[in-house]
């Protein structure tokens, strides 16, 4: 069996710290939200894991059209893990955007159309998860799987733009305010900084579970070889 | 051009649009020969979509009030479940007798038969759709008979089984199919099902044009990348 990348074991570490230094800049340094107070400080992470699960249905997208094209398997196995990835952080975003939600908005949902969008990919992805393990056949499930994740990604702008016809309350805090929104802000030097920081930590997240995941496929595949090569021997 | 092999042969040596459409027509043609036949689908679909307004009706006790702001979502609810059935049972013929290996096997484009199978998709929603359109315009008393909203009604058909004959293709493929297909496909039929129902509402309420046409150009937008999307990879989800 081959051992774990070097590289691998230095990346899970720096990950590991860097997230820690990240929890020290939301929790403690970025300083405390004049009006909301200390709930805002769900904020950055929010966003981080919002983007994280949209990157990775990208990404998703992106290797689902070079498998298409070439038909290498590892294609295939790097959608499947980013696929799990972006369902994991997809939820992560919209359950921390409720506990936002519940003093800021006073309700933990509303029928806004970020949040629709949020759930709406989130239902694709968990559609694609079911449609995998319903075939059995690895070359046809890859064929599927790249099909419906474009078809998917796809889909998630256009009911962005369709339920953006609504007016939105989410708030817009990098880019342009909307002014009919609830609970915006502006941020601070130090925010920023925090903010980019939990970016950059949560792509880096990304990076390192996507890696350990294609190591984990890789080898639950050998063991199947090897069980079958030692049932027919 | 009587034997079926020769015409076969005559469309594969002549790649024209010609022969396209031909090959299109083709597919249609057995469909509705099929359906005609057999009657299996029409009759399932019509039943179900009429027993889906009736559980409506006591669900929602659709007084008139109620009736004039739901109209639109109760009838594109009913097309689009009405539809997984149309969609399931078409590719479901294909795939268990075989008929699936042998369309492939002829000599035409992949996407001859990706627009044959959507179109004979399209002509058994439509044909439901214009059943349940005057049965539900004499049961509530309301004139459904507008051009805007039969426009509407199009488009949405249009998207709805450009889509769902891709996804019932792969979704006959696989374990769980029945189960799969409107899973696999509502999620993605969200923007259309939206504009659908709010571009209705705004046609049946007498709304000014200019509030529904951003409704309209959304469901235009989407028939027309998703008809090129799954235009573009129906070959990848027939391949052997």
């Amino acid at each position: 069996m081959e051992r774990r990348p070097k590289t691998l074991t230095v990346l899970s570490w720096l990950t590991s710290v860097v997230f820690i230094v990240a929890l020290y800049l939301v929790l403690f340094w970025a300083p405390q939200e004049a009006i909301m107070g200390d709930v805002q400080r769900v904020f950055y992470f929010h966003v981080s894991a919002g983007w994280v699960g949209a990157l990775a249905f990208l990404i998703t997208a992106i290797v689902g059209g070079i498998y298409l094209a070439r038909g290498e398997q590892r294609w295939d196995r790097a959608a499947m893990a980013s696929v799990e990835i972006g369902v994991v952080f997809t939820f992560i975003n919209i359950v921390t955007g409720s506990i936002w939600a519940r003093p800021i908005w006073n309700t933990w949902w509303t029928w806004d159309p970020r949040l629709v969008t949020a759930t709406i990919m989130e239902l694709i992805y968990i559609a694609y998860i079911m449609l995998r393990q319903g075939i059995e056949d690895p070359d046809r499930r890859a064929r599927f799987g790249a099909v419906y994740g474009i078809v998917g990604f796809i889909s998630v702008p256009l009911t962005f733009l369709s339920i953006r016809i609504f007016r939105t309350i989410h708030p817009v805090v990098v880019g342009s305010t909307d002014p009919t929104a609830q609970g915006a802000f502006d941020m601070t030097a130090n925010m920023r900084t925090a903010f980019f920081f939990s970016l950059f930590t949560f792509t880096l997240i990304y990076i390192t579970l996507l890696w350990h995941r294609l190591r984990l496929q890789h080898k639950m595949e050998m063991i199947e070889e090897r069980k079958l090569r030692a049932l027919s021997a | 051009m009587t034997d079926p092999i020769e015409q076969k042969i005559w469309l594969r040596a002549d790649g024209s649009l010609k022969a396209h459409l031909r090959a299109i027509a083709a597919i249609v043609w057995k469909d509705l020969a099929a359906e005609f036949r057999s009657r299996e689908l029409i009759g399932a679909m019509l039943v179900f979509a009429a027993l889906v307004i009736l559980i409506f009706n006591f669900a929602l006790e659709l007084d008139i009030s109620t009736r004039e702001t739901v109209t639109s979502g109760i009838l594109w609810v009913t097309f689009a479940f009405a539809g997984t059935l149309g969609l399931n049972r078409s590719m479901a013929i294909e795939k268990d007798r075989g008929c699936l290996d042998g369309l492939l096997l002829a000599p035409v484009d992949r996407s001859a038969i990706f627009f044959g199978k959507a179109i004979g998709n399209l002509f058994f929603m439509l044909l439901v759709e214009a059943i349940i359109l005057p049965m539900y315009s004499v049961l509530y008393n309301v004139n459904l008979f507008q051009p805007g909203l039969i426009l509407v009604i199009l488009l949405g058909s249009i998207g709805y089984t450009a889509v769902g004959t891709l996804l019932a293709a792969m979704a006959v493929q696989a374990r769980t199919r029945d189960m799969l297909l409107p899973i696999l496909l509502f999620p993605v039929l969200i923007p259309l099902l939206l504009a659908a129902v709010k571009a209705s509402n705004g046609f049946l309420q007498g709304f000014e044009i200019v509030e529904i046409m951003p409704w309209v150009n959304v469901m235009i937008a989407y028939d027309v990348i998703f008809i090129a999307v799954a235009f573009m990879v129906f070959d990848f989800v027939v391949e052997e």
